[in-house]
C-alpha cells in the first residue's frame, strides 16, 4: 500500500485537479448535456421557435428507414476497418519481429501513417483514387475495372474502408509488435525444437499469447470506426454518393449542420454517446478478466 | 540415443570470434557437462547442438548425421530451458503434448506417454493445470516432462536449475541425474555452478573465454587441472596460488622457506595448493597469518595471508578452530598433492 500524502491545506488538492475538472466540464459534460436537453425539443431551421416533446425524436429515429439503414452501414464499415486494420497490423508486426537488421527504420516507417491528420490521410487517398487523375483509376482501367467512387457506392464505401483501415494500421502495429516482443524468446524456441515450423508456431503460440491485445484492439478499433473517421468520410466522399458512405457519426454532422435538423441530430448523438459507454464499459469490464491464459 | 561429435567448432558474432575451434565426442549415454564463467560461450555452444544458433564453421555430429543446416526440429532433441519456457496458455498436458501432436502421433499413443512420463516425475496431479498455477519446482519438472515425452537422442540442459531455490536445487538435481541413468539418453548440461558440474557430469568441458580448458571426468579436473584456470574454477574454496621459482625440485616461498614438489625442472611458475590439502604441522613451511575463521562446522576455513606478504591464503582444517586475529598457523604441503602450472602459459607443469 502506498502511503497516503497528507496536505495541511485542504483546498491544495482541489485547485491542483481544478483545470482538468473546468476542462471537462466546459468542453465535455455540457455539451453533452446539452446535446441530451436538445434530443427532446424540436426546432425549425431558424431557431425562431421550439417545443419541448420528450421522446419524438427518437421515436421518428427508430421508424426512419434510412437511420437503420445508416446504423447497419456503420456496422458493416466498423467490422470491414477493425478486420482489416488489425489483420494487416498483425502481419506486419510478425514479420517486423522476426527482421533482425534494421528493425528500428521499419519500425519507424510503420507508425508514421498514425500521424496523419484524418483529412490529410482522406485527402491523400481521393487524389490516389481520383477517377479522373487518380493514379490507381489508371491502372485498375488495364483490368477492366472502371472506377468512380463518385458514382458507385460500393467503390466508395471500399475507398473509405481503405483510407481509414490504412490510417489504423500503424497504432494496430505498434500493439502487436510490443505484445509479440514481450513474448519471451524462449517460448517460440521451444516450439521451434518441438517441431514446430514457423506458420504453426505463429497459430498455436504467438496469436493465442497476444489475445488480450487482440481483444483490445477490438474494442478500440470499433470504437474509431464508430466515431473518429468523420474527417476521412468528409474529405473522401462526404457521405456520397446517395447516403452509401454515410455512417451515424457522419449523419450526425449532415443532419444538424446541413440539414438543419438539430432535435433529430442531437437524438443520433446521444444515441452514439450509449454506444460508447457501453463499449468503454464491456473494454474496462472484459479486457482485463476475460481473455488471459 | 546416439553419440555426438563437434569437429572443429567456430562461432562469429559478426567479426568477434566468441567461439574457438572447438573439439569434442561424446558417448552414448553420457552425461557431459559444460561448465565455464558467464560470458565463455558456453550456452552459445549448447544452442549450435541445438540449431538455435548458426554454425559459423566446423562441423556437429549427431549419430552420425551432420545436423549443421538441420532445423532445430529435425535434430531430435529436447531442451529444458534456464527459464522452462513452458507455453503459459497450455495446460501441463498440452505443454507435455504439444511436440508429439506435431509429430502426428496417435492421440493414444499421446496420452500413454504423457501419463507415463507424468508418473515418472510425479505431476500427474496437475496435469490440467497451466503454468501459472504451479510452483518453480513443478514448473521444472513440467519442463523435463515435456523432454522426456519425446523421447529424443539427445537431452540439452540450459542452466536448468538456476533459478531455484538451494535445497530445491541439491533436490532436482538428483532427480535429473536419476532420471537420465534410466533413460540412458545423451545429455549435454549447461551450468556456471561448479558443484552443479561435479556432482552430474560424467565428464566435464570446462570453457573460458571461448576456449576448452580441460575435457575429462570430474576427478580428472579436479586432481590434475591442465590450467590456472581449471585449477581455480573446480573445488569449493579456490585453490590458493602463489608466483614461485622451480629449482632443484624445490620451490621458495616469499616467507624464505622451501617446499619439496615432485617437478624437476627449473624456472618462473605458479604453485597451487587446495586448502583441504594444507596440513597442520608445527615445523610445517607454509606459514599462514590468520585473519578469520569461518566455521563450517565438519571444517574450519582459516582465511590469511603468507607470512610476510600480502598473498591471501586460505587454508581448511578438520573440527573447529579458532584463534586470535594475527595468530601463525603453520602448514606442510604433501608433495603429491602440489600443483605447478607455467608462469606465461598457465599450462600445467608434468611432473
Amino acid at each position: 500500500m502506498l502511503k497516503r500524502v497528507h496536505f495541511s491545506k485542504t483546498w491544495l488538492p482541489f485547485l491542483l485537479v481544478a483545470p482538468q475538472i473546468i476542462i471537462t466540464l466546459i468542453f465535455f459534460i455540457w455539451p453533452a448535456s446539452q446535446a441530451v436537453y436538445q434530443s427532446f425539443l424540436i426546432e425549425d431551421a431558424f431557431g425562431l421557435s421550439t417545443e419541448f416533446v420528450w421522446f419524438e425524436n427518437f421515436e421518428y429515429l427508430l421508424a426512419d428507414e434510412i437511420y437503420l439503414q445508416s446504423f447497419g452501414r456503420t456496422l458493416f464499415f466498423s467490422a470491414a476497418v477493425a478486420f482489416l486494420s488489425m489483420s494487416l497490423a498483425l502481419i506486419l508486426a510478425a514479420f517486423a519481429d522476426r527482421v533482425v537488421r534494421g528493425a528500428t527504420t521499419y519500425r519507424t516507417l510503420l507508425i508514421w501513417p498514425y500521424a496523419v491528420a484524418p483529412v490529410l490521410a482522406g485527402a491523400l487517398w481521393v487524389f490516389m483514387f481520383n477517377p479522373t487523375l487518380g493514379i490507381f483509376p489508371y491502372f485498375l482501367e488495364f483490368v477492366g475495372v472502371d472506377w468512380n467512387h463518385y458514382l458507385n457506392g460500393s467503390q466508395a464505401m471500399g475507398l473509405v474502408i481503405m483510407a481509414a483501415a490504412w490510417k489504423q494500421i500503424a497504432y494496430n502495429f505498434l500493439f502487436y509488435l510490443a505484445a509479440m516482443q514481450s513474448i519471451p524468446k524462449s517460448i517460440i524456441e521451444a516450439g521451434a525444437i518441438d517441431g514446430a515450423r514457423p506458420m504453426r508456431r505463429f497459430w498455436t503460440l504467438v496469436f493465442p499469447l497476444v489475445s488480450p491485445t487482440t481483444f483490445f484492439l477490438l474494442v478500440i478499433n470499433a470504437v474509431y470506426a464508430f466515431f473518429d473517421t468523420f474527417g476521412i468520410i468528409h474529405a473522401v466522399t462526404q457521405g456520397g454518393p446517395a447516403n452509401s458512405t454515410t455512417i451515424l457519426v457522419y449523419k450526425v454532422f449532415n443532419d444538424g449542420f446541413v440539414g438543419l435538423d438539430l432535435g433529430g441530430s442531437a437524438a443520433q448523438s446521444v444515441i452514439l454517446m450509449l454506444l460508447v459507454i457501453v463499449m468503454t464499459f464491456i473494454q474496462f469490464r472484459y479486457v482485463e478478466n476475460k481473455v488471459q491464459y | 540415443m546416439a553419440k555426438i561429435k563437434l569437429k572443429d567448432l567456430v562461432k562469429n558474432y559478426d567479426k568477434v570470434e566468441v567461439l574457438h575451434h572447438v573439439e569434442g565426442e561424446f558417448q552414448d549415454g553420457e552425461f557431459i557437462v559444460i561448465v565455464g564463467p558467464s560470458g565463455c560461450g558456453k550456452s552459445t555452444l549448447l544452442r549450435m547442438v541445438a540449431g538455435l544458433e548458426t554454425v559459423t564453421s566446423g562441423e556437429i555430429f549427431i549419430g552420425d548425421k551432420l545436423v549443421n543446416d538441420l532445423e532445430p526440429a529435425d535434430r531430435d532433441i529436447a531442451m529444458v530451458f534456464q527459464n522452462y519456457a513452458l507455453y503459459p496458455h497450455m495446460t501441463v498436458r498440452q505443454n507435455m503434448a504439444y511436440g508429439l501432436k506435431i509429430r502426428k502421433i496417435s492421440a493414444f499413443e499421446i496420452d500413454r506417454r504423457v501419463n507415463e512420463a507424468a508418473d515418472i516425475l510425479e505431476i500427474r496431479d496437475y496435469l490440467d493445470r497451466k503454468p501459472r498455477q504451479l510452483s518453480g519446482g513443478q514448473r521444472q519438472r513440467v519442463a523435463m516432462g515435456r523432454a522426456i515425452v519425446r523421447d529424443p537422442q539427445v537431452f540439452l540442459f540450459d542452466e536448468p536449475l538456476s533459478n531455484l531455490d538451494a535445497k530445491l536445487r541439491v533436490q532436482m538435481r538428483l532427480e535429473i541425474k536419476k532420471l537420465q541413468r534410466k533413460l540412458g539418453v545423451t545429455s549435454i548440461y549447461v551450468t556456471h555452478d561448479q558443484v552443479e558440474a561435479m556432482t552430474l557430469g560424467d565428464r566435464l568441458m570446462v570453457l573460458n573465454g571461448g576456449y576448452v580448458e580441460q575435457f575429462g571426468t570430474p576427478i580428472d579436473l579436479y586432481d590434475k587441472p591442465a590450467s590456472v584456470f581449471v585449477a581455480g574454477f573446480i573445488g569449493s574454496p579456490a585453490m590458493n596460488f602463489v608466483p614461485t621459482e622451480l629449482k632443484n625440485g624445490k620451490v621458495a616461498l616469499p616467507g624464505g622457506t622451501t617446499i619439496d614438489v615432485a617437478s624437476k625442472g627449473a624456472g618462473e611458475v605458479v604453485l597451487g595448493i587446495r586448502p583441504e590439502h594444507l596440513v597442520a604441522n608445527d615445523k610445517g613451511a607454509i606459514e599462514i597469518e590468520a585473519e578469520m575463521f569461518e566455521q563450517l562446522g565438519a571444517n574450519t576455513l582459516v582465511h590469511g595471508h603468507l607470512k610476510g606478504t600480502t598473498h591471501p591464503f586460505v587454508a581448511s582444517v578438520p573440527g573447529h578452530v579458532s584463534n586470535e586475529s594475527g595468530t601463525v598457523m603453520r602448514f606442510d604441503a604433501p608433495k603429491e598433492q602440489v600443483h605447478l602450472f607455467d608462469k606465461s602459459t598457465e599450462k600445467r607443469l608434468e611432473d
